[in-house]
């Protein structure tokens, strides 16, 4: 395996950076609150400690990631996965080479956490909330960053799709020739829109089945005409650009006619996407790599933070999956479909709480119609709205608020051992672990 | 008995889809299945001509869809012909704002409603109307399907939009918690004849059983038989009780 420690930008050895002294204080003290946080249960302590470090130094993210080679990944979807999978092919993981936001904090603070908790990493992942990205791009002035795709989520707290997409293109005009290598999801007419301007894009198509997001073209108001072949505006020459690699069924296929078989240790067709554009990222890291070096050091991950990880329960192996938004779910529901049972009893478990975003209305976008003929348990805090939602969705269902009673109610309608899948959004996701 | 047929349209879902709105045209959908009318529902898209319905549904939107949208039923004109004709409107957020005479667009420009409704719409000078909103069908609200006082109604808000009623339309309900049309009037959406207007999400229909047999009433010209509502009741019961903890 190569070295993972020298750029591939322009081969420039690595620079070594005096970090301020004030930056340094303020990494002390974020590493005191985090082991203090920790200590007294409060929590895993990285936010608390990284907004001590922001206040004692603003700056402090510019000055952690001098002198590293940095990778942003964004997107609403897949960001924590795609994040692991690229600290899986950079050889980090399991030691302090690669630092990256472990716990999914992807906004500043979290950052600011992640960069003090392994200070002496060359490279950083960050994954990062989007409607922070033009702030990170700013100060981290990264090597590569990763877009995998733009659609609704938490509509009463974080802004639209469109205005997301300009956020982001605004940025990426702002950039100068030096700026960073974007691998950007090609399949998503809302992130091709928004990396646009882009000095040097590498296009992936990585597929993206919810598409209600990106009817209407970002570029003339007309409308995107999707087909087998790609999309493109009715109206104006807005369309899917020419890509460097494509995800076609289980391989990735590049312009130059190599396929690369993409076996993962995580089920699921976004996460073979996820993994095509951490791929051809890893390449624009280091030339010299080999795609299938990248690709195998990925197949070892088998969970993220959890998230796929399967636990037994009475005897019941329980499969824990993550969704936050109606895209998120479809791609779920389609795994389900891939790795399962067809009547295979799942438990729903929905929160609205700030991290959820508390309008849960999303649900009416969630194709739950494709549960009918499954038992299913519907849980969370918001177990009612879901109730009502599986009722119009013709799905028969058991209703009970606390997750772990969801589990039992569903184990009883498995066979002995039989396997049952639990569901969760963010908030409802994270109660369980923490039960489990 | 099958009874209908009676169709049902979600209009633009491609561009007036955001925040699960289209979840109403599937709650009238099943309400009108289960008490055995032969209903279909119509996802209609943008870029057809609005295909002949009993009962459109539309949906919260973006700036830039939502003006789009208002430019092609304008142009299309079988909406506001289908009205004359009897036919029901329900507009949310973006679909109702659409449903009076202007709007705001992105760029805070007045732009041409279908003027279904007699109100008109402009941007808010602070900061978005985001929560969770109650709110009382009064005496100038719409009769109930079952001639029953109204339940409250219960709703998620989520606009940068202040409306203001023109005596062509009445006041849909008295804000009880929450902010509505935001103009200082206290008035939550809007009606008149079979059209109806609010700012509510939820989908607001789910949360609100009464409004949408009304709507389902005025379409079929009959009364409706009761269905065992005991979700959607739960779910009322909650939402209002939490409504009632936050003010």
């Amino acid at each position: 395996m190569p070295s993972i420690g020298d750029p591939g930008r322009s081969g420039a050895s690595p620079v070594v950076t005096p970090i301020p002294m004030r930056t340094r204080v303020a990494a002390l003290a974020v590493h005191g609150v985090n082991v203090l946080s920790r200590v007294s249960g409060r929590g895993s302590g990285t936010v608390a400690g990284g907004r001590v470090g922001l206040a004692l130094d603003p700056a402090i993210i510019r000055n952690l990631t001098a002198g590293k080679t940095v990778a942003l990944v964004s997107g609403t979807n897949g960001k924590t996965t795609t994040s692991r999978l690229l600290v899986a092919a950079l050889g980090g993981g399991h030691d302090h080479s690669v630092a990256w936001n472990d716990t999914g904090a992807n906004m500043p603070a979290g950052h600011v956490a992640a960069l003090v908790h392994r200070p002496r990493a060359r490279i950083a992942v960050l994954e990062v909330d989007e409607s922070y990205l033009d702030h990170l791009l700013e100060v981290t002035r990264p090597e590569v960053v990763i877009l995998l795709n733009l659609s609704r989520d938490q509509l009463d707290r974080v802004a639209e799709v469109r205005l997301l997409a300009e956020r982001w293109r605004k940025a990426f005009e702002g950039q100068d020739g030096d700026g960073p290598v974007v691998v950007a999801n090609a399949d998503d007419p809302m992130v091709v829109w928004a990396a646009g301007p882009a000095r040097r894009i590498w296009w992936v198509g990585a597929g993206q089945v919810w598409r209600e997001d990106a009817v209407g073209c970002p570029a003339c108001g007309g409308r995107i005409a999707f087909s087998a072949d790609g999309w493109a505006c009715d109206h104006c020459p807005f369309a899917r650009p020419v890509c460097h690699g494509e995800v076609l069924d289980r391989e990735l296929v590049l312009s130059d006619g190599s396929r690369h078989a993409l076996t993962l240790g995580l089920p699921g067709a976004f996460n073979r996407s996820n993994a095509a554009l951490v791929a051809v990222a890893t390449e624009a890291l280091y030339p010299g790599r080999s795609f299938d070096d990248a690709l195998s050091a990925m197949a070892a991950v088998t969970n993220v933070a959890g998230r796929f990880a399967v636990v037994v329960r009475h005897g019941h192996p329980v499969r824990k999956l993550l969704a936050k938004n109606p895209a998120g779910w479809t791609a779920i529901f389609d795994l389900l479909d891939e790795v399962g049972q067809p009547d295979e009893p799942v438990v729903l478990s929905i929160n609205a709480r700030a991290a959820d975003g508390t309008d849960p209305s999303w649900l009416w976008d969630v194709p739950f119609e494709r549960l009918q003929g499954r038992s299913v348990v519907a849980a969370g805090d918001r177990c009612l709205d879901l109730a009502v939602r599986l009722r119009y969705a013709e799905v028969d269902h058991q209703v009970a608020r606390d997750p772990l009673e969801a589990l039992d109610l569903a184990m009883a309608t498995a066979p002995p051992g039989g396997a049952l899948t639990f569901l969760g959004n963010y908030t409802a996701f994270s109660d369980l672990g923490s039960r489990l | 008995m099958t009874r209908g047929p009676l169709r049902i349209v979600v209009v633009h879902p491609d561009l007036l889809g955001t925040y699960g709105d289209g979840g109403n045209g599937l709650v009238l959908l099943r309400r009108a299945t289960w008490r055995g009318y032969d209903a279909t529902l119509v996802q209609a898209p943008s870029h057809e001509p609005l295909p002949p319905g009993d009962l459109y549904c539309l949906g919260g939107g973006e700036d830039g869809p939502q003006v789009r949208s208002a430019t092609e039923l304008i142009e299309d004109g079988r909406l506001v012909r289908a009205v004359e004709d009897g036919a029901v409107v329900f507009g949310v957020c973006a679909g109702f704002q659409l449903l009076g005479t202007t709007f705001p667009d992105a760029r805070d420009q007045p732009r041409a409603g279908l003027g279904l409704l007699d109100l008109v719409t402009r941007k808010g000078p602070g900061p978005r109307a985001v929560g969770e909103l109650t709110a009382l069908i009064g005496a100038d609200g719409p009769p109930s399907a079952d001639g029953a006082p109204w339940p409250k109604l219960t709703g998620f808000e989520n606009h940068g939009g202040v409306s203001t009623l023109g005596p062509g339309s009445r006041p849909l309900a008295r804000v009880e918690t929450g902010v509505g049309n935001g103009d200082g009037s206290g008035i939550e959406g809007a009606w008149s004849g079979r059209v109806v207007g609010t700012y509510l999400h939820g989908p607001v229909l789910a949360r609100n059983p009464a409004l949408a047999d009304l709507l389902l009433s005025w379409a079929v010209g009959e009364s409706l038989d009761p269905l065992d509502d005991h979700d959607e009741e739960a779910l009322r019961a909650e939402r209002l009780a939490a409504a009632r903890s936050a003010s």
